[in-house]
């Protein structure tokens, strides 16, 4: 009976096995070690990836196994992000300065080197003063315990709010997404004191380790992505398999039931929302160094719902089925816009991927939604035999309850 | 018996159109009682009452020695203050098995912290399969609950009040939709079930009521028509009325 | 200076005394001014043209113009002037300057080109303002105030009031004696005079008149010892939000009363400058990388007479303490001021109140375009139960139905007329191939429908960005909705606005008329409450939801075209709509068109009400919107008009 978790959850094994395995692989075959098959930007683009197959697991978590369809997730990406970014830019802004200013005949006061910083960094939004929320920028540490507590915080007084109120489905939906769209607007303003639409560059240096060339520094954040993948899943595969997991698996198919057995919904809602929330902050927090650059136009709406696509296309409910639409969805992302693939000519007209990928993304997910509720995932169905009656959300109503079924159906 | 529930001078209005009237109900610790009335006499709006999901316009619930009002508190406190609940329609997890589905329902801390750090102990299986046993479901304790019959999903529910453990278990028509034998052996779980605690059963099929063989209480236009025997119930004038129509 | 009011003091006589020279000829003018034109000075020039201009004779304004263009010459001999035409080589022909009439001929030599310098012309223009005023063109006699207005001065004034007892015209008539008093405000001399011209612009809600009025309170800062003089509008204490400590100082400074502080700039490049073997007044320079340290390097080398002092900041306080600040008046008469001061609150007053009715119609006009927007959503959304987040592409897809039409059909009034019943065709038939192929299997399924609608919405737009392009393409509205409706210079509203309000009146009584009216609208609402039961009656509910569906999409199509008409057309278009549209009929609670008019109503009111509470940030605006609704829905999860009873409950 209390089999050891690994042996309840085979598929989580299987997975950690795969990831190792693909570490290793890109590992060996990078830059960084001379090989120098995988180029620096691929590894980067690979470990941005791991990135978004970490947040996937959140919105799949959040999505899949607690039928919350939150827009939102891609706004605590940003911030942890931005956390992790203010940091990185505050600290090698203050390298560079106080090197320039060591120049000097006379050595700078503190007062002049946070001047100074303050310039380079805001200079571009017109300011030179250091906004409050950069208090702590200078402290790697209190830095990476905001990129948790920030954007905890926020979906915990969001999520309570909108909770409490009972808000739920699309509803919530919308609200969720009214919620990235404020956090964005409100990133666009110079005012935010985070740099209006020029966002924070530079991510990709670490601060005094200038030394350490991009190919190494590429592999140590895919070395990073990598592992917090794998804990990220081992976490949300841990959270799903007990009795927690039957009890959000509950909440998301008849949120009322699960009341009345006596659980507070409400509770479970916010933590599994919170708990996702800084998962994919941490994601956040990993990928913009590796992108380099940060500015809200990623926060914005839209891409939180690519993130619900990738995780419908590979199969809701199912954890590795997140990470492999994700994956998937990114990559071919990154293929077909970056001019890769090859036009199609048609004699009267040629399909230039750049333009068309975005149609083809929109009608294929219509096409899953259509015809593979389950995704990519689902395909793994197929060989192991699993089928589960699949009834979300088809209402067997007042009217139709004394049936049986079978009747139902017919 | 002391008194288990006490509801008393309760009004609900949707939209101008009052749904309960004025009604007032009492049920003892271990008792069975069967709730009748035609459509719209508001049997289900008086579980929605009980169960926290309503707000009454006015009136008292008081629930247990201690007289707890319920109108306070949320239906996930309810429940744990021990109110049971069997909808109209058969709502288990369906994509659970049934073992799953009867785990979540076992009396337990409900705090999503112990839940996340909950291991099933011996005891709590053996709970379960006995549980299973009561609702004639032992052999298909690991199936997924979508692929059960429809009473068969009818019984799990019942076992997943059961579980519950509540002192006053609400059963929205529980025969509707099953066969003879399943009836049969419905009301063999309902009458079991009332032995230690107080069950309260609104069903339209007279029939049914009949087997329950327990006082009956009628309900007409959110308010009380009638209560006792079956028998005597059926021979009451306004009962008839009711019914057959004027 | 003096000398020009002087010169107005003359004018000012001898417009009150007019026709007193009648018996002058212009010539004679000329000649008994002979010396000063000749001259040109600006200083001298005044009486001559003042003689000219206020001769009465018809001939005066010719001459004056003559006069600005150069084109006045002077025959040495006998100082008499004429106009001049070369004739050949340095020949001229002359001719008289009032008739035009051949004087005969001389040589350049005897000859002198009047080339008055550009103050004088200046001068002569002004004198000219009131032959212009006078005209007998009523669209020179517009031109000329129009000038006054843009640029005045003073000596427009008396031309001006020269002119308005003769003017024809009430209407000019009425702007000549605004102008007049908005010039008196400004320039008039006499103080009761001008107390009363401030006075009588009470109410008056022009720019113009605020403008003239705000010069007249003008202040400056000053800081004295005792008691200050002049016009005083009120006493500073430094520390104020708006008068700080080193404001005090540093006017403290400019007024010449204390030492200017040097700056931590200052000191360092003193210290920079002063370095002396790896130190400074024998301090090591590594030592100097706190400000503590490095004033007392500068104070030691003050000490030494190399460097100002530096002020200490209880020195600074002291100094500053020890005087007192005022602002004062530029004017000095304080009954103008006061005057000045009491009309423009009047008028803030005036305009306040002006503002607010213009930011009503501001939201109502906003309220309307949201409407426009959502009510099709609240169709598929409220009525059907389905998402439709391509509901904001259906919207671009009108405005570029637009587009095209106007592409074919170039005049604008028939474009739109056509544009309005295409749109609609077109989105409807969108609407309606979506609702078949996509939506109809997905219903029950809502959070699958948002997703699969999406898939459709970023579809559409890539497309649309395929086939027009990335650049905004125009809508032109038709020229009879070109410009607005105003009531006065603050509350205005554009005939575009006015077209759409109207549009959203029309759709919300359509809406009412087409639920509750028609058998289409019965059936919609059979099919909404209970679909079994309908189709048991002989509904058919697939037909009912793909003509809901059409018509929620045919309306965003219109709405689109109206959009697009005061927002340029993009394939972006959609998407700035959707996330409004959706909090319209989020907040105004669902399935009741009503509620999606109230919150319209709601969101557009508060936008706009917070907009005008941080006008430069519209971005703010929209947070603080957002933020606001989230909290709303607290109160009111199930919006302004919510359902109730068991319909609700689940």
């Amino acid at each position: 009976m209390n089999k050891s978790f690994f042996a309840r959850n085979p598929s989580v094994l299987i997975f950690i096995a795969c990831l190792a395995l693909f570490t290793l692989t890109v590992s060996v075959l990078a830059d960084g070690f001379g090989a120098g098959v995988i180029s620096t930007s691929f590894v980067k683009t690979l470990g941005k990836t791991l990135c978004l197959c970490l947040i996937a697991i959140a919105m799949d978590l959040v999505w899949g196994y607690c039928g919350i369809l939150s827009l939102g997730h891609f706004a605590f990406f940003g911030l942890g992000g931005y956390m992790i970014g203010m940091w990185l830019m505050y600290a090698r802004t203050e390298l560079i300065v106080a090197n320039s200013l060591a120049e000097a005949e006379i050595p700078p006061t503190a007062q002049e080197i946070s001047d100074a910083i303050g310039n380079q960094i805001f200079g571009v939004v017109g300011g030179s003063d250091i906004p409050l929320i950069w208090s702590f920028a200078d402290s790697l540490t209190i830095q990476l315990a905001f990129v948790v507590l920030v954007p905890g915080l926020l979906a915990l007084v969001f999520g309570w709010l909108a909770f409490r109120s009972r808000v739920t489905g699309v509803y919530l939906s919308i609200l969720t997404q009214a919620m990235t769209l404020a956090l964005s607007l409100y990133l666009f303003q110079n005012e935010s004191g985070l740099r209006g639409n020029n966002g924070l560059s530079g991510l990709q240096n670490l601060p005094g380790l200038d030394d350490v060339p991009q190919s190494t520094v590429s592999l140590w954040f895919f070395w990073a992505s990598a592992l917090a993948l794998g804990l990220g899943y081992m976490l949300a595969a841990w959270v799903v398999s007990g009795k927690f997991g039957s009890v959000i698996r509950g909440i998301r198919d008849d949120e009322a039931r699960v009341r009345f057995l006596g659980y507070s919904v409400e509770g479970y809602k916010l933590f599994v929302f919170t708990l996702t929330a800084v998962i994919a902050a941490i994601a956040g927090a990993l990928y913009y160094p590796q992108a380099g650059i940060i500015n809200p136009g990623e926060m914005a709406p839209i891409a939180s719902i690519y993130l619900a696509v990738w995780v419908a296309i590979g199969g809701r409910g199912r954890l590795y089925g997140a990470v492999i639409g994700a994956a998937l969805v990114s990559l071919l992302s990154t293929w077909f816009t970056g001019g890769q693939a090859p036009d199609i000519p048609l004699g009267f007209y040629t399909i230039q991927w750049v333009d068309w990928w975005l149609v083809l993304l929109g009608f294929s997910f219509v096409a899953v939604t259509l015809f593979a509720p389950r995704g990519i995932g689902g395909l793994f169905d197929l060989y192991t035999g699993r089928h589960a009656p699949n009834r979300h959300g088809a209402d067997l109503g007042p009217d139709m309850g004394s049936l049986r079924e079978k009747e139902a159906d017919e | 018996m002391s008194t288990l529930l006490e509801v008393s001078g309760v009004s609900v209005t949707f939209d101008g159109f009052r749904a309960i009237n004025n009604l007032s109900f009492q049920i003892a610790d271990a008792e069975l009682r069967a709730v009748i009335g035609p459509n719209g006499a508001g049997k289900t709006t008086f579980m929605d009452i009980v169960t926290g999901k309503t707000r009454p316009d006015e009136g008292r619930v008081l629930f247990g020695e201690k007289s707890v009002s319920l109108l306070r508190m949320s239906e996930a406190k309810i429940a744990q203050a021990g109110v049971g609940r069997k909808f109209q329609r058969p709502t288990v997890f369906e994509d659970q098995s049934v073992f799953d589905n009867l785990l979540m329902a076992l009396k337990k801390d409900r705090k999503p912290w112990s839940v996340l750090f909950y291991r099933k102990s011996k005891r709590d299986t053996e709970r379960v399969e006995e549980l299973a046993e009561q609702i004639g479901l032992t052999e298909q304790i690991h199936r997924t609950s979508g692929e059960l019959s429809h009473g068969q999903k009818q019984w799990l529910e019942i076992g997943m009040l059961l579980a519950q453990e509540p002192r006053l278990l609400l059963v929205d028509e529980p025969a509707a939709g099953m066969t003879l034998a399943e009836r049969e052996q419905t009301t063999d779980i309902l009458k079991e079930a009332a032995k230690t605690r107080a069950v309260v059963v609104v069903e339209h099929d007279m029939e049914f009521v009949r087997r329950l063989n327990c006082k009956v209480t009628v309900l007409h236009e959110g308010s009380v028509l009638a209560e006792g025997s079956l028998d005597h119930v059926t021979a009451n004038q306004d009962v008839i009325d009711v019914y057959l129509g004027r | 200076m003096k000398n020009i009011f002087l010169a107005l003091f003359v004018a000012l006589l001898m417009t009150i005394s007019p026709k007193s020279s009648q018996a002058e000829t212009i010539q004679d003018i000329l000649n008994t001014h002979e010396a000063a034109i000749a001259k040109g000075s600006r200083k001298t020039i005044e009486p001559a043209i003042a003689a000219l201009r206020d001769s009465g004779l018809p001939e005066a304004q010719k001459i004056l113009e003559i006069w600005q263009a150069k084109e006045l010459w002077q025959r040495k001999a006998d100082k008499a002037f004429f106009t001049a035409e070369k004739d050949s080589g340095s020949t001229y022909n002359l001719f008289d300057v009032v008739t035009g009439a051949a004087e005969g001929q001389a040589d350049k030599k005897e000859l002198k080109q009047i080339k008055p310098n550009s103050g004088v012309r200046g001068l002569i223009g002004a004198a000219l303002v009131q032959f212009q005023l006078l005209d007998a063109d009523i669209d020179k006699r517009r031109e000329a105030l129009v000038a006054i207005g843009r640029d005045p001065n003073a000596s427009h004034l008396p031309a001006l009031r020269g002119a308005i007892d003769g003017e024809p015209d009430p209407q000019i008539k009425a702007e000549k004696i605004r102008l007049e008093r908005l010039l008196s405000v400004q320039y008039e001399t006499d103080t009761e005079a001008r107390i009363t011209a401030i006075q009588s612009l009470k109410g008056d809600l022009g720019v113009d008149a605020r403008a003239a009025l705000n010069p007249l309170l003008a202040t400056k800062r000053i800081a004295v010892l005792g008691e200050a003089e002049g016009n005083i509008a009120r006493e500073l204490e430094p520390g104020d939000d708006d008068f700080s400590q080193n404001e005090a100082y540093a006017l403290l400074v400019n007024s010449g009363l204390a030492q200017p502080v040097p700056s931590s700039d200052d000191i360092r490049n003193a210290l920079a400058a002063n370095i002396d073997q790896g130190s400074v007044a024998g301090i090591p320079t590594a030592q100097l990388s706190n400000e503590e340290t490095r004033l007392k390097a500068y104070n030691t080398l003050a000490e030494n007479g190399i460097v100002p002092p530096a002020i200490s900041a209880a020195e600074q306080r002291a100094l500053v303490a020890a005087h007192k600040y005022f602002e004062v008046y530029d004017i000095a008469d304080s009954r103008i001021t006061d005057a000045a001061q009491d009309t423009l609150d009047s008028i803030e007053l005036k305009v306040g109140m002006s503002q607010a009715i213009d930011l009503g119609l501001d939201g109502l006009s906003l309220a309307s375009i949201y409407f426009l927007a959502a009510i099709g959503l609240a169709i598929t959304f409220g009525v059907m139960g389905v998402i439709n987040m391509a509901h904001g592409e259906f919207i671009m897809m009108g405005a570029y139905t637009g587009y095209v039409v106007q592409q074919i059909i170039p005049d604008y009034t028939l474009s739109i007329i056509v544009a309005l019943p295409a749109a609609f065709a077109v989105t409807f038939a969108a609407g309606v191939a979506m609702e078949r192929l996509v939506i109809r299997f997905l219903y029950n399924r809502p959070l699958e429908t948002l997703l699969a609608t999406f898939g459709i919405s970023v579809a559409l737009q890539q497309l649309a960005k395929n086939i027009f392009g990335t650049q905004a393409r125009p809508l032109t509205s038709p020229a009879w909705l070109d410009g607005a409706l105003t009531f006065n210079d603050v509350v205005s509203i554009s005939y575009i606005r006015i077209a759409i309000f109207v549009l959203a009146l029309v759709f919300l009584v359509l809406f009412l008329f087409i639920m509750k009216r028609t058998r289409l609208g019965l059936e919609v609402r059979a099919v909404t409450q209970n679909p079994r039961m309908a189709s048991s009656m002989g509904i058919n509910p697939d037909r009912i939801n793909m003509l809901t569906f059409g018509l929620g999409s045919g309306i965003a199509g219109i709405a689109g075209v109206a959009i697009g008409l005061f927002a340029k057309v993009t394939s972006e278009l959609g998407s700035d709509y959707i996330v409004q549209s959706f909090m319209t009929v989020v907040v105004g609670g669902v399935g009741n068109i009503w509620g999606t008019l109230a919150g319209a109503a709601m969101i557009g009111g508060l936008q706009k009400g917070i907009e005008w509470m941080n006008p430069s940030n519209t971005l703010a605006a929209q947070t603080y919107m957002i933020v606001f609704i989230i909290i709303f829905i607290q109160f009111r999860p199930k919006g302004i008009i919510a359902l109730k009873g068991r319909a609700a409950g689940d």
